[in-house]
């Protein structure tokens, strides 16, 4: 029996399919869901967040946020989710820099280190998941 | 009577105005279209957090977080969302002139933070006290945008300083319809039940109902904002839209009646001539 998955972000509707299983990076460990998991609420941390459909897998770097189990679907709610394969690795490389750059240099010029160490957190995540999808898409 | 070519040259300028509103018009209807869909596109989410909100207050008292507690005095904070860009009809004014409706009817200390150039304008000329001023959202506002003045006024609430945080924004209700609202933002006045069927004492909470609390009532104030942010949006760019066609209809109107008086001047102009030719050419 499939469960129906939804993830939301304040921008959009990020994913919405019947999947098999997900595991979600709960804020105190991963934490995976099957169908007739019981009724939950719990805080999300930044991580990767896993797909399981029909053997294929699919995945969503996420950043902050909640997952409601109930009985009929499971809702992620998330600050932001980025689908792996549209992850430009680029771009999060260039993130990542940018944010060590702020960090580095920072304390004397009152920069927002909180929001750099979050950006910096956010574009490492980026990475792993990226690279892992390049990863496994290489073997299979 | 004006001569023939000065009328010949205003009938060339409000054609040039013609094609500039025509231009807004289309500028402002994709620019709508785009604005609703981010509006309809953050439904979801907001929803889902009202629901998980209905879940906790299920297992939790109003006394649980700061943010939900009622205080008296303090000062009240209203956040007023206009536009940053003029020529969007009566929007802005029906905005403004709704915030100061609530402004003179509140007794009390009472302080303004403006989204949007035009209400800050609107606020200094009436000498309303401004906490801060946040302009310049764009045309697409993101998440994150909203954050800033999400944090100064959650914070500004817990310390104490604000007693009563509303938000007066425009709605979005129709492409011909925009109405002003204000909504309570702090403290969180939250639905009791949730809608969705299961009880929230159903759920297990992880690590704990308080946990997910503090972690989510920050969200859902920015969540609020984001969607206030949004919707008047939307509200401005239909708002300018019908403007702009009334603009543009208006020029053609003026392009008939002084077509019209152009071909009057022409006419009498001519039978002017003739006659003095006619008058000419008589024997003497």
């Amino acid at each position: 029996m499939p469960i129906q998955l939804e993830i939301v972000t304040p921008e959009r509707l990020a994913f919405s399919d019947q999947v098999d299983s997900v595991v979600v990076p709960g804020a105190e460990g991963e934490l995976g869901v099957l169908p007739h998991h019981a009724p939950l609420v719990s805080t999300l941390g930044v991580g990767e967040l896993r797909i399981r459909k029909g053997g294929s897998e699919e995945s969503f770097a996420i950043v902050g946020g909640f997952l409601q189990v109930r009985p009929d679907k499971v809702v992620v709610m998330a600050e932001t989710a980025d689908l792996a394969a549209e992850i430009d690795l680029e771009r999060a490389e260039e993130a990542r820099r940018e944010a060590e750059r702020t960090l580095e240099g920072g304390y004397e010029e009152g920069a927002d280190l909180a929001a750099a160490r979050a950006a910096l957190q956010q574009a490492l995540l980026r990475i792993r998941v990226a690279e892992r999808r390049r990863r496994e898409g290489r073997r299979g | 009577m004006a001569s023939q070519r000065d009328i010949r040259r205003r009938i060339g300028a409000v054609r040039n105005i013609k094609q500039i509103t025509r231009a807004m018009q289309f500028v402002a209807a994709s620019k709508l279209r785009r604005a609703q869909e981010s509006t309809l596109a953050s439904r979801p989410y907001s929803d889902k957090i009202d629901e998980v909100l209905a879940d906790l207050a299920a297992v939790l008292g109003a006394e649980e977080h700061p943010l939900l507690a009622h205080r008296e005095g303090g000062t009240r904070l209203l956040i007023l969302i206009t536009t940053d860009r003029g020529l969007a009809g009566p929007l802005n004014t029906n905005t403004i002139r709704f915030a100061a409706r609530e402004i003179t009817r509140h007794s009390g200390d009472l302080t303004v933070v403006t989204v949007g150039r035009k209400g800050r304008d609107a606020m200094r000329r009436a000498r309303v006290p401004l906490e801060a001023h946040f302009a310049g959202f764009g045309d697409r506002p993101s998440f994150s945008d909203v954050l800033p003045l999400a944090r100064l006024i959650t914070d500004g609430f817990l310390e104490g300083r604000f007693g009563r945080v509303d938000i007066v924004y425009s709605q979005f209700v129709s492409t011909l319809v925009q109405r002003q609202a204000i909504d309570q933002l702090l403290p969180i006045d939250y639905a009791e039940d949730s809608a969705a069927g299961i009880p929230g004492h159903q759920f297990i909470f992880e690590p704990n109902a308080a946990t997910v609390l503090t972690q989510l009532l920050p969200r859902y104030v920015a969540t609020r904002l984001y969607q206030a942010v949004l919707e008047s949006r939307a509200s401005e760019e239909s708002s300018r839209m019908v403007a702009m066609k009334n603009a543009t209809e208006n020029a053609e109107e003026l392009i008939e009646d002084l077509t019209l008086s152009y071909n009057k001047v022409r006419q009498a102009n001519i039978t002017r001539e003739m006659i003095e030719i006619a008058t000419g050419a008589q024997p003497r």
